[in-house]
């Protein structure tokens, strides 16, 4: 695989308030790279930098080779699909995926052709004429993909751009920008704070907190092997717990001694302990590892998403079985459910479900808000 | 919901009204009488004499050649108030334009410096400004004080066109800057970014979006320059020493010699060019704003 941009030391700072923080990363050719964190982490600044519109304060951007610090943005072979598309009110659908190639003063006729091609690959054939002005927001969003690939750039940049539509939209376009991703061959780096998006889109995920980078790496591996309790917390749920690994393939929590498969810590490391909910079985107390008392009951749908209370420490789990409040249960848990985490500035900040409930979950979610 | 609105439909009609009326009472009144005026003799009867006056009485003119020709009057005078009214409203704009752009991206503390000190001018009573102008362009005046100290001699300007454009540049520059800059204010930054991203240098993002973008600022800010400058008859009599009569002046004239229905004629008449005028630059426009559509 080539490396076709490459992030070295990247650091930046607005105002004295560090953004970000001695960034390296290397994306390659092709690859669908997912930017994911919080807001404030400092992905759209990364974004931008990329994209011409902020230059670092130390470190270097370079593309294919080349060190492009200073080339401004519309000398760059990049193009971005912005946040609210920014899609050019005065002119037309067509006008504006034509806009990059009249720049270029691409003859008439492959002006018609190409927009023509475009628009159907993103289904918006029939809307040639409209003002862009009257278009739904998925709309849009097509107009701005349009827009942004009619130029052949090696990487596509995406800033958040499914934030403003409605979830089933926002699966649909998943999708389908999956889908242009491979046709076209071109690389995307795709900025969202979504983890679900992220986890179900990218080839490859980089994790951001607080202008650094906590984790790079495939999806399935962010998920199962996150680096510390701040990756372990944002994508998907999971209960965090301190442990102490006592020999390799031995872990002590809660009071008990468990069976793991990780290794490579010291004699007695302090840890941190990963348990998805999903990885938890239900078994009669008598047969348990730990045993607790079921606080909350939750039917999701599929599941049931329950609260129990282990020896004052508050676990999710998820399960299909189905149990009531203030029943008295036992876990069992085998040894590829448990991950090993080495401690970090995050333990003890996550991972705890004493003051978990649904609705909170979902009213802080961060939808769609404007990040610098 | 039905009910709602309609209560809200009602209870805004009634805080219509005074508006309504009046915009009747000064505004459709006063046109119609206008109107009336043009076309009435001295008795009330009807005419077009008054209209078919301003197309075709003549009189004897000195040319800046200095040769005496008959010519008809107020169509020469109606040409000179277009074309100095044209020169004011584009050295408004060329000047404004840029001030309004470089405003709208200062620092929010600037921008508010800047539109006070661009509206203080207008607190003061515009004939006021126009004395000052006198005392400072004439022979003796503050500028060819200056221009002495300087050694570059005295010019000879008030009693000029030039005069006379600069006094109207002067009073109605703030009519063409405020609603540019209020445009330019809120244009999406987003907008720029999205074209410099998509190949555009500086001057190409200027030109292919914020140009069109700004172009309603643009609209009313002519027209708010372009109208008044071309209906003044105040500054041309100060500035200009009275040797530019401008079609304010003739409107002003008529009245003063209580010739009420010529006056009317002139200024329905006046008014009916400017209309179609703007009628045709906001057609225009429109088309430019909307693309291809």
């Amino acid at each position: 695989m080539k490396k076709i941009i490459e992030l070295k030391n990247i650091s930046k700072a607005f105002d004295g308030e560090t953004v970000l923080d001695d960034i390296s990363l290397d994306i390659y050719d092709n690859e669908f790279i997912t930017l994911l964190g919080p807001s404030g982490c400092g992905k759209t600044t990364l974004l931008r930098m990329i994209g011409g519109f902020e230059q670092p304060d130390q470190g270097d951007i370079l593309f294919m080779g080349e060190r492009i610090n200073n080339t401004p943005p519309h000398k760059r072979n990049v193009n971005t699909v912005f946040q609210k598309y920014a899609l050019f009110p005065h002119l037309n659908v067509f006008e504006n995926v034509a806009f990059p190639l009249r720049e270029r003063k691409v003859p008439k006729d492959e002006i018609n052709q190409k927009v023509n091609e475009m628009l159907s690959l993103v289904m918006l054939s029939n809307f040639a004429k409209r003002s862009v002005t009257s278009l739904s927001g998925g709309q849009q969003q097509r107009v701005a993909i349009a827009r942004a690939l009619i130029n052949h750039p090696k990487v596509l940049l995406l800033d958040e751009p499914l934030g403003a539509l409605d979830l089933k939209l926002r699966k649909d376009m998943q999708q389908e920008l999956k889908k242009i991703q491979k046709s076209t061959g071109i690389t995307f780096v795709f900025v969202t704070h979504d983890q679900e998006e992220a986890l179900s889109m990218s080839d490859t995920i980089v994790v951001l907190s607080e202008g650094k980078i906590q984790q790079i790496g495939a999806p399935s591996d962010i998920y199962n092997e996150p680096k510390n309790a701040f990756v372990a917390d944002f994508i998907g749920e999971s209960n965090i717990i301190d442990g102490v690994m006592q020999a390799d393939y031995q872990a002590k929590f809660s009071g008990h001694t468990f069976q793991c498969l990780d290794t490579g810590f010291a004699p007695n490391e302090p840890v941190d302990v990963v348990i998805r909910p999903e990885d938890v079985d239900i078994v009669p107390v008598e047969q348990g590892m730990l045993s607790g008392v079921v606080t909350q009951v939750t039917f999701m749908g599929v599941h049931n998403e329950i609260i129990v209370d282990v020896n004052g420490f508050k676990w999710m789990i998820q399960t299909t079985d189905s149990v009531n409040e203030d029943e008295k249960i036992g876990i069992y848990l085998e040894p590829d459910a448990i991950h090993i985490m080495k401690k970090s500035k995050y333990s003890g900040m996550f991972g705890d479900y004493s003051s978990y409930s649904n609705e909170l979950d979902e009213l802080s979610d961060p939808g769609g808000e404007d990040e610098a | 919901m039905t009910k709602v609105e309609k209560k809200s439909g009602q209870s805004a009609g009634v805080a219509l009204l005074p508006y309504s009326l009046w915009s009747l009472l000064f505004i459709l009144v006063p046109l119609v009488f206008t109107a009336y005026y043009a076309f009435t003799d001295n008795n009330f009867a009807f005419t077009t004499e008054n209209i078919t006056r301003f197309f075709t009485a003549t009189s004897e003119m000195r040319g800046d050649d200095g040769v005496i020709r008959e010519v008809r009057t107020y169509l020469v005078i109606f040409m000179r108030s277009l074309k100095l009214a044209a020169i004011s409203t584009l050295v408004c704009l060329v000047l404004g334009y840029p001030m309004a752009y470089i405003m709208a991206r200062a620092k929010e503390r600037t921008q508010k410096t800047m539109v006070t000190l661009i509206m203080i001018p207008m607190w003061m009573n515009f004939l006021i400004r126009t004395y000052a102008w006198m005392t400072i362009l004439q022979d003796t005046g503050i500028l060819n004080g200056l221009l002495g100290k300087l050694g570059l001699g005295p010019i000879h300007i008030i009693g000029t066109e030039t005069a006379v454009v600069i006094g109207m540049v002067y009073d109605y520059f703030p009519y063409m800057i405020l609603p540019i800059y209020s445009i330019m204010a809120k244009m999406d930054l987003k907008l720029l970014e999205a074209a410099r991203d998509l190949g555009c240098n500086s001057f190409s993002v200027l030109k292919r979006v914020i140009f069109p973008l700004s172009l309603p600022g643009v609209v009313s800010g002519v027209t708010m320059v372009l109208i008044p400058s071309v209906s003044t008859f105040y500054i041309s009599q100060k500035l200009g020493n009275g040797k530019f009569f401008l079609i304010g002046d003739a409107i002003e004239g008529q009245y003063i010699n209580q010739d009420l229905h010529f006056a009317a004629a002139i200024a329905f008449i006046l008014m009916v060019i400017l209309l179609v005028c703007m009628a045709l630059v906001k057609y225009f426009t429109a088309r430019l704003v909307r693309g291809g559509e």
